[in-house]
């Protein structure tokens, strides 16, 4: 009861930026050279004016800007996010149909970024100053020096082209048609390329973060009493050390969440993944504008969404903090 | 004169300095290696690295001068990663300095509009201002700005809070300095050190996100970017895989460097704070 009501709360926060997000972006969207229909008309390998004029007034764009702003307000408010001209669905059914790769990849990406870079972090900050921290400390400079998009393809090159481990793109093996338990390996093999590469910038953030905060808890005066009480130090690590060190860590994740989404357009263009940031690539090179608004629209609900799941997870981090405040 | 004293004492700033001082020279001396146009036809396309000494790092799919464009590539980068960086702390820093300093409710609507970018996926909204605007290299510049500069605003609003109310703005005020001197002359003098200093990040990353917007073909193709190259090499990844590997080495030295010098920086002038 309590979650619902501070979830209800934390909505009804976030809804004035929301609204700032769709208006900024429909204003800006006023600027394109070009609109949807002419885009179909492109597509259609041109027609004549009259045909463009019953598909401006069938689309709504013969209004004033004002009223097609209002229109497509109040559409969002019905979570209707209109029609997408391009795909001939519904904006909602299309991404719909394209958001589980892109929650996949950024699940899987970012539960691995996380537990590589605390395990990494941790023994570093165990060996501060001796070989493994400045190896791990190197390492973690270099993957954040790395474009993503460009290990992609070097890891395409190395495990698909020339060790063939693994597939080179895709989502799963079209004809496969496998069930059960021999399409979730198949789908997995597929995102163990696009995974590494989105988690690699990730990875760097947090393991910097995770030994920079493993070092301040331990010097603090708790960590000293365990270790006067004769704790052997894997124990204080655990026990004592690392729920503390977390917070940092955690609160990453929600200021990530953005950045992730944005990197997974680039990543899922390398792996060619069906996912929601290809749509929006795809949506940029078509000028399907209903598309990308709901695109806009569905990621910053998603990254309100994560920073609430962010939240409660601090609460039970750490008592101290209360949710809600 | 510590600071410098300071900066040199890190290995790894020194090398962070000299790999940056490195794709400095590349940036200025690349019309004088390379007075042609890079992206003019120069040879057979598809020559491996090393195998002719005329073009000592090899020809991409259509014949071009491989080395040519990553010399004039640097010119790009600096002058992309620059000219962004530069606008995104400005901007930045204006508004987290009248949020900060005013506070109440112009602080409530800078935030609000703050917000309301960091929610918004960077890499979403550039590809959406690239494509309202168009790929020109001002405006790719300008766009790669306006998506960098929250976490300046909220860096300078930070310093503003602390410093707002310290002694010297007190006696400033009470000599009946306005509030725009108090802002320019006396405050924002304090606060701008952090900010410069984390441009080095904002810079890294601008780099990063042009060269992710030119390997999807949304950059200005007229110009020898890295991140074009490497689109480039991308239809010939499965033998020529060079084409690709090249350029991509050359952004990630030269971001690594920009990181490094900023961190060697920070430790130079926060000697309190080295290691966090």
């Amino acid at each position: 009861m309590r979650i619902l009501n501070l979830a209800g709360r934390r909505l009804a926060a976030s809804i004035p930026t929301l609204l700032l997000i769709l208006i900024g972006i429909f204003l800006l969207l006023q600027f394109a050279p070009g609109d949807t229909v002419d885009a179909m008309m492109a597509q259609m390998g041109g027609g004549d004016a009259a045909t463009a004029r019953e598909l401006r007034q069938f689309y709504g764009l013969d209004l004033s800007i004002p009223m097609q702003l209002g229109n497509y307000l109040w559409r969002l408010v019905r979570f209707d996010l209109g029609f997408s001209s391009i795909y001939g669905k519904p904006v909602a059914t299309v991404i719909l149909e394209r958001l589980p790769p892109t929650l996949l990849l950024m699940t899987a990406s970012l539960s691995f970024a996380f537990f590589a870079g605390l395990v990494l972090g941790v023994i570093a900050a165990r060996g501060v100053n001796k070989w493994p921290d400045t190896l791990i400390s190197t390492l973690g400079l270099i993957f954040y020096a790395t474009p993503s998009f460009w290990f992609g393809l070097m890891a395409i090159v190395v495990f698909s082209v020339y060790l063939q481990w693994l597939p080179a793109g895709g989502f799963e093996d079209i004809g496969a048609a496998s069930t059960g338990l021999a399409r979730t390996l198949d789908i997995a093999s597929h995102l163990v390329l696009p995974t590494l590469t989105l988690g690699l910038i990730f990875l760097a953030i947090y393991l910097r973060i995770m030994r920079a905060s493993m070092l301040e808890v331990l010097n603090l005066d708790f960590v000293r009493t365990a270790r006067a009480k004769g704790l052997d130090e894997t124990r204080i690590v655990v026990r004592h050390v690392l729920r503390n060190a977390l917070l940092p860590m955690v609160t990453l994740i929600g200021l990530q969440a953005g950045t992730m989404l944005g990197g997974s357009v680039v990543v899922e263009s390398v792996f060619s993944l069906p996912g929601l940031g290809r749509l929006a690539y795809e949506s940029v090179v078509q000028r399907d504008l209903n598309t990308l608004l709901g695109i806009v629209f569905v990621s910053a609900l998603l990254v309100i969404a994560v920073n609430f799941l962010v939240d409660l997870l601090y609460a039970r981090l750490d008592p101290r903090i209360t949710a809600g405040t | 004169m510590d600071a410098i004293k300071r900066y040199f004492r890190s290995p790894a700033a020194i090398v962070g300095l000299l790999l940056l001082l490195v794709v400095i020279g590349m940036a200025i001396s690349a019309g004088w290696f390379y007075p042609r146009d890079p992206l003019s036809l120069a040879g057979r396309p598809l020559i491996w690295p090393f195998s002719n000494p005329r073009f000592l790092l090899g020809t991409d799919n259509s014949g071009r001068d491989i080395a040519a464009q990553i010399f004039h590539g640097a010119r790009i980068a600096l002058l992309i990663g620059g000219a962004a960086t530069v606008i995104a702390v400005v901007i930045g820093v204006l508004i987290g300095a009248f949020a900060g300093y005013f506070g109440g409710i112009v602080d409530t609507v800078l935030m609000r509009i703050t917000e309301a970018f960091q929610i918004l996926p960077n890499f979403v909204l550039l590809l959406v201002l690239v494509a309202v605007f168009g790929s020109t290299l001002t405006t790719v510049t300008i766009a790669v700005g306006i998506v960098s500069w929250p976490a300046p605003a909220r860096l300078t609003r930070a310093e503003f809070l602390s410093l707002r109310n310290r002694e010297f703005v007190q006696a400033g005020r009470t000599l009946g300095m306005k509030d725009l001197q108090l802002i320019l002359g006396e405050i924002l003098p304090n606060a701008l050190p952090p900010v410069i200093v984390y441009a080095s990040v904002v810079m890294a990353v601008a780099i990063l996100l042009e060269s992710a917007l030119a390997f999807l073909r949304l950059s200005d193709p007229n110009v020898a970017s890295w991140g074009n190259l490497i689109g480039l090499g991308r239809d010939v990844l499965r033998v020529q895989w060079y084409v690709a590997a090249i350029p991509g080495i050359a952004i990630l030295l030269t971001v690594l460097a920009v990181s490094l010098v900023g961190q060697g920086l920070n430790d130079a002038l926060n000697p309190r704070l080295k290691g966090r």
